[in-house]
């Protein structure tokens, strides 16, 4: 078990240094390998199918060995942005921002501004949570409105044979292997878990998300 | 009276002294407010799995993430054609019965759009595109739509990685991933 982890981990870093990840893990030169790099981002219908659940990690590829250290960065904040008016403008956004071991989160509000800077909408706090530590007792805070909030390592939800795409895509083979290999599989990601109720974004059908990394 | 106020006043700000100075495992400390001022400015962004990794060239990765959403279209969607066509070739049309354009069209806004009723799935062979669930291969669904052709049949061995779900259960209740590794 423990050669098997170290062959992963070396596996691991090999890929991640050859070139970007998908799903979204290490995609840009600015932001890899630091605690700004979003690597995945889910929206869906919470189990109370009256919420809504949005979920951004940062910081892909943690082994189990590095977990126990990993941190949120007091500097970034995590920004769920919302346009529910189709012209892919945020109306509404839900920020967190780390603080002394807690988690702080705000929204959905209406953005002072939409666009690449933010501000802390500090006059809607949603709520706040304490980052769960690695194999440590798991926080969930539940609101006055229902939302309910989490911040810490988890299992990365990723799943996906990066391995032999690489390959593909440089020319060394064909196609996928009959049984696939999952890169991300054993490793963990640092993640933000937010459920809050529909009826506080809006009343559109639609809605059009993104999750972004902003840094101070 | 105005003396006394005075004192109050100084020996709040001596309590406060206190209490920044005093040990953060230190029970009896009342929580502070945190300071939250300042402006936070773009390091990444992301609506749909892995479309800058797949789609962005080398050098535009970090620009796509800070062009908002509502640009991302103007700025990228030939740069988006001209390298689906480099993956495939071939491509024609796909399962959505769109055009290279029309394609490139939708993945260069790059959105998750999220239905706020009934089933949100990236695509679980009905649904199409109303949302993201944590078990939807999404992966596969790429594939499919950049290798598949028209019915989906093209490239048979490019259009599914056989890993086709994670590596520990999710839960059904939140926060809905897998404790860690």
């Amino acid at each position: 078990m423990k050669i098997n982890k170290t062959i992963l981990g070396v596996g691991t870093l090999v890929v991640a240094g050859m070139l970007a990840i998908a799903a979204d893990h290490i995609d840009a030169p600015a932001v890899q390998g630091g605690t700004a790099d979003i690597t995945d981002y889910y929206a869906f219908q919470a189990e109370n199918t009256s919420n809504m659940v949005f979920v951004a990690n940062v910081q892909g590829l943690i082994m189990p060995s590095a977990t126990g250290a990993a941190k949120f960065d007091e500097n970034v904040m995590v920004e769920i942005n919302i346009d529910n008016n189709g012209d892919a403008v945020e109306d509404l956004v839900i920020q967190a921002v780390p603080r002394d071991g807690k988690m702080y989160f705000f929204g959905p509000v209406k953005p002072t501004a939409p666009g690449i800077t933010s501000t802390v909408m500090t006059g809607s706090p949603l709520g706040n949570v304490n980052i769960s530590a690695y194999n440590g007792t798991e926080s969930i805070t539940t609101t006055s409105n229902g939302s309910k909030l989490f911040a810490g390592p988890r299992d990365d939800p990723f799943f996906f044979d990066f391995g032999q795409y690489t390959e593909i895509i440089a020319g060394r083979a064909t196609g996928f292997n009959a049984q696939g290999t999952d890169t991300f599989a054993g490793s963990n990601v640092m993640s933000i878990v937010i459920e809050v109720p529909k009826s506080t974004l809006g009343s559109a059908t639609t809605l059009n998300t993104w999750a972004e990394s902003k840094k101070k | 009276m105005k003396i006394f106020n005075f004192k109050i006043a100084a020996m709040v700000i001596a309590l406060g002294a206190t209490a920044v100075s005093c040990d953060k495992d230190d029970d009896m400390m009342v929580d502070p407010t945190p300071d939250f001022a300042g402006t936070f400015t773009q390091a990444d962004q992301m609506g749909r799995p892995a479309i800058n990794t797949v789609f962005v060239t080398s050098g535009n990765k970090d620009r796509f993430n800070v062009t908002t959403p509502s640009q991302q279209g103007a700025a990228f969607q030939s740069a988006f054609q001209a390298r689906l066509l480099a993956l495939n070739p071939g491509y024609t049309t796909n399962a959505l019965t769109f055009t290279a354009a029309q394609f490139t069209g939708a993945l260069a806004t790059d959105v998750l759009s999220v239905n706020t009723s009934g089933k949100t799935t990236f695509f679980d062979g009905t649904n199409v595109l109303t949302g993201r669930a944590l078990n939807d291969d999404v992966i596969n669904t790429e594939l499919l739509l950049i290798f598949g052709g028209p019915t989906g049949a093209s490239n048979p061995t490019l259009t599914n990685d056989n890993v086709n779900a994670n590596d520990k259960p999710f839960l059904t209740s939140f926060p809905y991933l897998a404790k860690p590794w």
